[in-house]
């Protein structure tokens, strides 16, 4: 079994390296762009009986900085 | 009074913050962070600034959860002092015993040059021996230390008198260009720039040295 964690900077946490990432697009003539957040895509491979429950545990202790960043488990 | 410096793979201001604890008065152990307590008789621990396990995840996020921070987290709670500087900032951020997140730059580069800092609270063993609003200069050397903290957070931190010191001009985008911050008690500080740096005549400043005694003072004291 394979879980599949995001994590992105929450909603209304200024992302620097995004908005340097849009600029970027916008200098090389890419105008439809209005905004760029980045995150990260971690991928565990589970043994067999890890569960989403102790997946989101592990988001929540080491995974993701709760105070910044939110995190989404996709399972399977 | 016993300080223990903690040495994380990756820590590199251990020494430089172990020379400036001794100059101060006070005998230092260095502790692995494999070890699961601290030596016996440990006043303070020093989380030294580095790139502790190659900012792997989050700058500190592996730090927060090596062995020797439990132990860590216990001796803080237990009401002992902690100094976290520059990493050692991000690893107290990620345990929870200071509030607030460090982040990348605003300006996304790594920042390395004296600036100068204001005093903004004299009520801690860490700057009793400045005058409120005094101006200071330490050596910044970080690439996250954009300190976020939200308005609710802020206005806390500021109510309790909890901002040591701030950037005199905007540095690296922190929030109300907060520099370093003290828990609810006090006697846990963490700071982005690093007054280690800033104890020997031959440092472009010797500011620092008046945090490191006023401190060996106020163990002294305890």
């Amino acid at each position: 079994m394979k879980a599949k964690v995001h994590v992105m900077l929450k909603e209304g946490v200024l992302d620097p390296q995004g908005e340097a990432v849009r600029h970027a697009l916008g200098a090389m003539g890419f105008e439809g762009v209005k905004g760029v957040r980045q995150g990260k895509v971690i991928e565990l491979d589970l043994a067999d009986g890890t569960g989403e429950a102790q997946v989101r545990e592990m988001c929540e202790k080491l995974l993701a900085n709760t105070v910044i960043e939110s995190y989404r488990v996709e399972m399977g | 009074m016993k300080a223990a410096v903690i040495v994380f793979p990756g820590s590199n201001c251990d020494r430089d913050l172990a020379v400036a604890f001794r100059g101060a008065g006070i005998d230092v152990e260095m502790v692995w962070h494999k070890d699961t307590d601290l030596p016996k008789g440990t006043d303070l621990v020093g989380v030294p600034g580095g790139f502790s396990f190659g900012d792997y995840l989050r700058c500190g996020a592996i730090a927060a959860r090596s062995p020797i921070t439990k132990a860590l987290v216990s001796h803080a709670e237990r009401g002992g002092y902690v100094l976290g500087i520059c990493n050692g900032f991000q690893v107290l951020t990620e345990t929870g015993l200071l509030p607030g997140a460090l982040m990348r730059n605003a300006g996304l580069k790594f920042i390395c040059r004296t600036v100068p800092l204001k005093v903004e609270t004299t009520r801690s063993a860490f700057t009793e021996g400045y005058s409120a609003g005094q101006t200071v200069h330490f050596p910044i050397a970080h690439h996250d230390g954009n300190y976020a903290a939200g308005p609710e957070l802020l206005a806390e931190l500021r109510g309790e008198d909890r901002v040591a010191f701030t950037y005199a001009t905007p540095v690296n985008g922190s929030e109300g260009d907060i520099a370093g911050v003290l828990s609810a008690n006090r006697r846990v500080l963490g700071l982005m720039p690093h007054p280690e740096r800033a104890v020997d005549t031959i440092h472009t400043s010797q500011d620092g040295a008046v945090l490191f005694s006023a401190l060996a003072g106020a163990l002294a004291d305890a």
